[in-house]
């Protein structure tokens, strides 16, 4: 694709996470998520290599949506649902711009599905940060769309008899490009996963599991915590076989007889890492990553990192494309010209 | 072909309406004729007239499509009350159309399509060309169904291919009857039809069979002809333009002038979406147009773009204004630029697509949660919709505020004579953005005349921020809860709107300064109330109108102007929206008001005769 139209000024001279953090105090809850998610950002942001004037975030509402305050770099913090929408237009007025939302589960799923299904969709070039607490946290625990089936909340005293979302379900199934997951327990990963992100040219969903520690706390303990994670995380490295475990001798096989995936333990029933299925990130089909995206806890552990990361033509790209094209060819090259054309006469 | 009249009668101006099924193509042989017209130098408006549907059930009254244009050696300044000719294709649009003609009109009707089925469907219980019931018009009935038939034999063509071309039959009877040479006609078809040659052909056979046939027949004792606008026009270069196309055209002459990029973040909606059309056309002019999700999208999406340096707007109409709302407020928040674009149409709810209100005006100024100034304005005429558009954009970049353009379907689908501006002649735009490195930079600094803060575009060196929707401390622009902080953020929000009426003219009248009635309109009536405010003036009555463009603030001198009149009456397409906004702002001077609800526009008869009623009552 025709990429010489888009394209994002690089600083001259390297920067550091220090040039990324502002001079606003964090207000985020003492054990919140957020802390880790903000330091994990702010060390990938350097590594882009993209001038910092160059770079902006956008939030929506929501405990997420607080982040661009805490980054020195544009930053609009917007209103409830909307920012993959203001996103979206500040992405396609300046494509040399490096466009980051900050949202969550709410903010982007409930309120805001529309915006980020089509976002995704369009395959925006735009970076997403979705933080998944799996709750409503700014607002005081009420369940969200992520929220799983059963939860008592606030609003839920019964628990919920909602099915909720897998992001990545969504995200693939709105025909997304990227997909990646991350933990706010290990920030390295999400570092990683950010630098991904930022390579990937298009959409990039990045959903993080963050730990609310007042209204929803050890929501992700299940996969996240230390006795569980060596069990519960598949850590997906392209080009290398799904082995996980604490003792890293199972792995994901792929059944067709079953028609899908299951876990496996090398070494029984004649089971050999050649079995082992092998990450392709940039597969274009979805399928393997669908199934990876969906995998959950007890049957299944869940996958991190990179899920998605396959090339497709961008919104970005093909806009300008068609700007460039029409510039070149159109006669119309000035608004006296446009005022000019087609039937006119002179009245003396 | 040259004209063999028994006699011709010349007339200043003339209004022709057509009707008939939807899908007959009236639409398009009313643009052709109104083409036609300008070419011959007739001043003109136009305004279509059509149901919501896309094809509602054949020969009812649902599904009657019309076109009305009123051409003129004179100024014209609407689209007419009632018509002189009436073209009709089938019985409903008869039926439905007939109290639109004037008594003694010509009525060009199909006669082919009055069979017994559909005149039923119309609603009359027995055939209207034959009763009796239309003598005090001057009845043409053709078999136009049929002779089109005929012209068509030599092309061996489907029966669907003849039945769509019926319509240039009714269009060259038409053109013989008001003299109307057929080289302008031609020329429109060689250029509408270029891609399809044979469909040209086509259309130029029937039309010249229609032609020809009214000429033969001798359908009229004489040809009515309305000789070229000439001396009562300026001189100079002009067009025919609708109020839709003109307002897309005044965006793109505002990006220009300013040299910020516009950019469209808009849905389709009735009546806005042409707007989007023509946008979407001029990408070589560097205009970024999105077509988004829906409504919000739209707004968040232009507002984005604004933060990111454009000349940004969106464009809707009255439900898509309601679903903006909430946007709106962070645009007024942020204090970005934005151009909301509203295309009235009748409400409450989805309304009445088609038709045309003024009813937003509520909306527009209020609709929003807490203290939300805004800038409202109005265009008047299809003309004028490119200059409104122009100076909403100008506002809204120079004092980084959010402006609401109030058009509406009437005049944003009615078509006019624009005369062409040379961009030259236009004034630059300003827009106030912060330089690179600008060691004083604070997202919240204002200038201290005019309160307006600056623009610091990402990307832009040294001025990177945050902005949003949660109050902010003045000058650093912090988040801020603090009390009088709030206080003194949303005074200065107030103050920096009302600061705008330095910047717009003085409100113009028509007429003198006093008098006994002053007529006060605001928006896309004014064709109608300044005909009958002109017309009242002939007769010697001291009768003067103000029509408004800015709405919020309103010019400086209003209070002044509306206290030199022994009356004053409002006259609006709503239940008394501006009335009562100006009896807000002047509770001490009494204002009359006549309201009209039925997504029709003004007649310039009815109006007149409000007029006077009011100027006798003691």
């Amino acid at each position: 694709m025709e990429k010489k139209f888009v394209s994002i000024p690089k600083s001259k001279t390297p920067l550091t996470k220090e040039d990324f953090i502002s001079d606003q105090i964090v207000k985020w809850c003492p054990g919140c998520g957020g802390h880790a998610i903000l330091s994990s950002v702010a060390k990938a942001f350097p590594n882009t290599g993209y001038k910092k004037e160059n770079i902006v975030l956008v939030s929506g509402i929501g405990c997420s949506s607080r982040f661009p305050y805490y980054v020195n770099t544009y930053g609009f913090h917007s209103i409830h649902g909307r920012a993959n929408a203001i996103a979206s237009g500040v992405k396609i007025f300046n494509p040399s711009l490096s466009v980051w939302v900050n949202t969550g589960d709410g903010d982007s799923m409930a309120i805001g599905g529309n915006h980020f299904i089509h976002t995704i969709r369009r395959n925006i070039d735009v970076n997403i940060l979705m933080f998944n607490n799996q709750i409503y946290g700014l607002t005081k625990g009420q369940f969200s769309p992520t929220t799983p089936k059963g939860t008592a909340t606030k609003t839920s005293p019964f628990g919920t008899i909602e099915q909720p979302f897998n992001p990545g379900e969504l995200v693939i199934g709105s025909q997304g490009t990227f997909f990646a997951r991350a933990v706010d327990t290990n920030p390295k990963l999400m570092t990683e996963v950010v630098e991904e992100a930022t390579k990937h040219d298009g959409t990039s969903v990045v959903e993080v599991l963050e730990n609310c520690i007042i209204f929803h706390d050890k929501a992700h303990d299940a996969i996240t915590s230390k006795e569980n994670r060596g069990n519960a995380q598949l850590i997906l490295k392209h080009g290398e076989p799904m082995v996980f475990g604490t003792d890293q001798n199972r792995g994901i096989r792929y059944n067709p007889g079953k028609g899908g995936l299951e876990v496996v333990t090398i070494g029984i029933n004649g089971i050999t890492i050649k079995d082992i299925l092998v990450h392709d990130q940039y597969a274009k089909d979805p399928g393997i990553h669908l199934m990876l995206a969906k995998m959950q806890l007890p049957e299944f552990p869940v996958a991190l990192g990179v899920i998605r990361s396959a090339a497709f033509p961008t919104y970005n790209e093909l806009f300008e494309l068609q700007m460039y094209e029409e510039k070149k060819s159109s006669k119309i090259k000035c608004v006296d010209d446009l005022l000019n054309s087609g039937d006119t006469w002179e009245i003396n | 072909m040259t004209n063999k009249p028994n006699s011709i009668q010349q007339k200043e101006n003339l209004v022709v309406k057509f009707v008939g099924d939807s899908g007959d193509g009236m639409q398009l042989i009313g643009t052709l004729f109104s083409d036609a017209s300008a070419l011959a130098g007739n001043d003109l408006a136009t305004f279509p007239d059509f149901p919501a549907e896309i094809r509602a059930p054949h020969n009812t009254i649902p599904g009657v499509s019309g076109f009305q244009v009123h051409i003129g050696q004179t100024k014209i300044y609407t689209p007419g009350d009632l018509c002189d000719v009436l073209i009709t294709m089938n019985p409903a649009s008869l039926k439905s159309n007939l109290k639109w003609a004037k008594k003694g009109a010509t009525l060009i009707v199909n006669e082919s399509t009055f069979e017994d089925d559909a005149i039923a469907k119309a609603g009359y219980a027995v055939n209207p060309l034959t009763d009796g019931s239309l003598k005090d018009y001057h009845l043409v009935a053709a078999p136009i169904t049929l002779l089109t038939k005929k012209a068509c034999e030599e092309f061996g063509i489907d029966l669907k291919t003849i039945d769509r071309s019926k319509n240039m039959f009714a269009l060259g009877m038409l053109c013989f009857i008001t003299g109307r040479g057929v080289e302008h006609i031609f020329h429109l078809f060689d250029k509408k039809f270029i891609e399809k040659p044979k469909i040209k052909e086509i259309n130029k056979t029937v039309f010249r069979a229609g032609y020809n046939y009214a000429e033969t027949s001798e359908v009229v004792e004489s040809i009515i002809d309305v000789p070229p606008a000439g001396s009562t026009l300026e001189k100079g270069r002009y067009r025919n333009v609708t109020g839709n196309v003109a307002t897309a055209w005044g965006l793109l002459a505002a990006a220009e002038k300013s040299g910020r990029p516009l950019f469209l973040g808009s849905y389709p909606i009735t009546p806005a979406t042409e707007i989007l059309y023509e946008l979407a056309l001029h990408k070589s002019l560097g205009a970024r147009v999105f077509q988004a999700e829906d409504e919000i999208a739209g707004i968040c999406s232009a507002i984005g773009a604004s933060f990111a340096g454009a000349m940004a707007c969106t464009t809707t109409s009255g439900p898509g204004l309601s679903l903006k709302s909430e946007a709106l407020g962070l645009a007024v928040m942020t204090e970005l630029p934005l151009v909301v674009v509203n295309v009235q149409r009748a409400g409450p709810s989805t309304g009445i697509p088609t038709k045309s209100e003024q009813s937003d005006l509520n909306q527009a100024l209020f609709g929003r949660n807490g203290e939300a100034p805004l800038v409202v304005m109005s265009a008047s005429s299809p003309s004028d919709c490119f200059y409104a558009a122009f100076e909403a954009a100008r506002i809204a970049m120079e004092t980084m505020t959010p402006v609401i353009l109030l058009s509406d379907g009437y005049i944003g689908f009615g078509s006019e004579l624009f005369k062409i501006p040379k961009m030259a002649s236009l004034p630059k735009i300003h827009p106030p953005i912060a330089a690179a490195n600008d060691p004083n930079y604070k997202p919240y600094n204002r200038d201290p005349e005019t309160l307006i803060r600056q623009w610091a575009i990402p990307g832009t060196e040294g001025l990177r921020h945050r902005i949003g929707g949660l109050e902010k401390e003045d000058g650093i622009g912090n988040v801020s809860s603090d009390p009088l902080n709030h206080q003194k953020m949303v005074t200065l929000r107030r103050d920096k709107v009302q600061k705008i009426a330095e910047r717009i003219p003085l409100q113009s009248v028509v007429g003198e300064e006093t008098g006994d009635l002053l007529v006060v309109s605001w928006g896309g009536t004014r064709g109608a109330t300044l005909k009958a405010v002109q017309e009242m003036q002939a007769q010697g009555k001291k009768v003067s109108l103000a029509h408004f463009s800015h709405i919020m603030p309103l010019p400086k001198n209003t209070e002044k102007l509306l206290s030199s009149f022994k009356k004053i009456i409002v006259p609006e397409l709503n239940d008394g929206q501006f009335v009562n906004y100006l009896r807000m702002k002047f509770p001490h001077i009494p204002l009359s008001q006549y309201n009209k609800v039925q997504g029709l526009p003004f007649t310039v008869s009815e109006l007149t005769e409000q007029f006077i009623k009011i100027m006798e009552v003691k």
